[in-house]
């Protein structure tokens, strides 16, 4: 759980790296997060390149439709760590 | 003997500050080395210098605000090092935009092979106001003033932030940038704008910007007889390849279909001078190399056009590398001069999320701009048979004085039979 949250934090992290303006706290984190803080293409790619270099998870193409929202980004993450 | 001038990194910039000087009187430069880092409402951008020489005095100081066109620096070219006649000057105010922000000095009337493309213009345009001449008088005797940009200082005085009470900044020696400022005023929560007085308000930065876009697409408008065309296009063939190109890659190595489409574009372009060049004085010069501006919106507000210099020429992935990092550097800072001033077109992409069609304004003195609207899935029908397509809708605003839309219309089928062949412009 604990490590659960500090995966949010750092997803949240690198965010904010792209998008300092983001509401990352306010964020309902099943909603989808792209529309939510506009971010386009090219910031997505930027985000999985950093959470790659961070974690070591590499998100495919072909599975970006399972990670929509912060909640499923981080447990996708989680269970690839 | 060339004076360096403040230079225009858009239409939409004033004033700029010298943050960093990285000469000093006597150094030797080429051509294309950075000789200061020049901080605008956009973010920090590096000057580079366009001949080889050696400075002879810096004729502005670190943290000096000045308006474009204002002398920052004498240069010894070359040339002259041997000779004794310094008695030439050439005033070198690089930017093909400068009049647009109706500069002040009369600089752009001295420049050689600059023909400033209509002074008349330039006194019916107000000039963005600024608050350098308060600054001037009230900053002058105090020459141990921390650093701060222009942007910074405006905003913390909005915020009613004293920031000559704030450690330092971010910048270069410790400057303090507009980001400097947003952060020390989040502790403190606040409404942002208060109406004041008119009298003795300070202009936003996004204010200024917006202003001096609102001026740039005014006169577009005003002087640019455009045409508009529009065709829809078929982006399975680039996806499917797409998909395949990047199933095994990292992130950092993956390509955008953005930047095929701005390959077959560039590339196409190659073929129709008409639409890649510059309209000046009545007269149209096309370009030899398509240096295609990327209009990149900024999360703080407004756009600037970026140039991917000879776009033809790159590969796929060299381009989506280019485009990627210029998006960065727009952000954060550190694009070139270079950069800022190039682009011999426009492409405007509202993104994936955007909308179905974008119809653009032609940025002067260009001469067509080209808007790329969403992908999206609709019914299509190939022989004969219903079937479910991504197609983008790809309008072309062009210029009418240099072009037709018969030319027009060709150049977009161009682009679209290049799209349907994504693996030759690899």
């Amino acid at each position: 759980m604990n490590n659960h949250s500090s995966l949010k934090d750092l997803v949240c992290k690198l965010i904010l790296d792209i998008a300092p303006e983001a509401d990352v706290q306010g964020l309902d984190p099943n909603e989808e997060f792209r529309e939510e803080l506009d971010l386009d293409s090219m910031d997505f790619m930027t985000l999985l390149d950093s959470i790659e270099k961070e974690t070591g998870v590499n998100v495919p193409e072909r599975d970006y439709v399972k990670v929509n929202s912060l909640q499923s980004l981080t447990e996708y993450i989680a269970t690839r760590k | 003997m060339k004076i360096l001038t403040m230079p225009s990194f858009g239409a939409d910039m004033a004033v700029g500050t010298i943050v960093k000087w990285n000469v000093k009187p006597g150094d030797h430069v080429s051509k294309g080395d950075i000789i200061a880092s020049i901080e605008t409402m956009k973010g920090l951008i590096d000057m580079e210098v366009f001949d080889d020489g050696i400075i002879v005095t810096l004729l502005a100081g670190e943290g000096d605000e000045l308006e474009i066109g204002h002398p920052i620096a004498e240069l010894q070219l070359k040339h002259e090092e041997d000779s004794n006649n310094n008695s030439e000057h050439i005033v070198e105010s690089v930017d093909p935009h400068s009049f647009e922000v109706g500069s002040n000095t009369a600089v752009s009337q001295e420049v050689a092979g600059h023909s400033s493309d209509s002074q008349d213009f330039v006194s019916k345009v107000s000039r963005v106001p600024t608050d350098a001449e308060e600054e001037k008088s009230s900053d002058s005797l105090n020459t141990l003033r921390p650093k701060i940009s222009p942007a910074a200082r405006s905003k913390a005085q909005q915020l009613g932030i004293d920031w000559r009470q704030l450690p330092q900044g971010t910048g270069p020696d410790g400057a303090l940038l507009l980001g400097d400022i947003n952060i020390a005023d989040k502790p403190v929560s606040k409404p942002v704008s208060e109406p004041e007085p008119a009298s003795d308000r300070v202009k936003d930065p996004n204010d200024m910007m917006r202003d001096a876009i609102a001026a740039t697409v005014s006169r577009s408008k005003r002087e640019i007889p455009h045409y508009y065309l529009q065709l829809d296009m078929v982006l399975d063939n680039t996806l499917n390849w797409l998909s395949h190109h990047n199933v095994d890659l990292p992130p950092s190595k993956r390509i955008l279909s953005n930047a095929v489409i701005y390959s077959a574009i560039a590339r196409a372009l190659t073929a129709f001078p008409a639409f890649n060049g510059f309209y000046r004085d009545g007269h149209y010069q096309p370009s030899d190399s398509v240096h295609l501006g990327n209009a990149i919106s900024l999360r703080q507000g407004g756009l600037m056009v970026v140039a991917v210099h000879d776009a033809q020429r790159l590969g796929l992935a060299e381009l989506m590398e280019k485009i990627k990092d210029q998006v960065n550097r727009a952000r954060k800072g550190g694009l070139r001069m270079s950069e800022m001033q190039d682009a011999t077109v426009t492409v405007s992409n509202l993104g994936d999320r955007g909308s179905d069609t974008i119809q653009s304004i032609i940025f002067p003195p260009q001469v067509a701009i080209i808007g790329i609207g969403r992908p999206r899935t609709v019914p299509w029908v190939i022989d004969n048979k219903v079937t479910s397509a991504t197609i983008i809708s790809m309008s072309l605003a062009a210029d009418h004085r240099v072009s037709d839309g018969h030319s027009g219309a060709r150049l977009l089928n161009k682009i679209n039979t290049l799209l349907q062949t994504p693996e030759r412009l690899v």
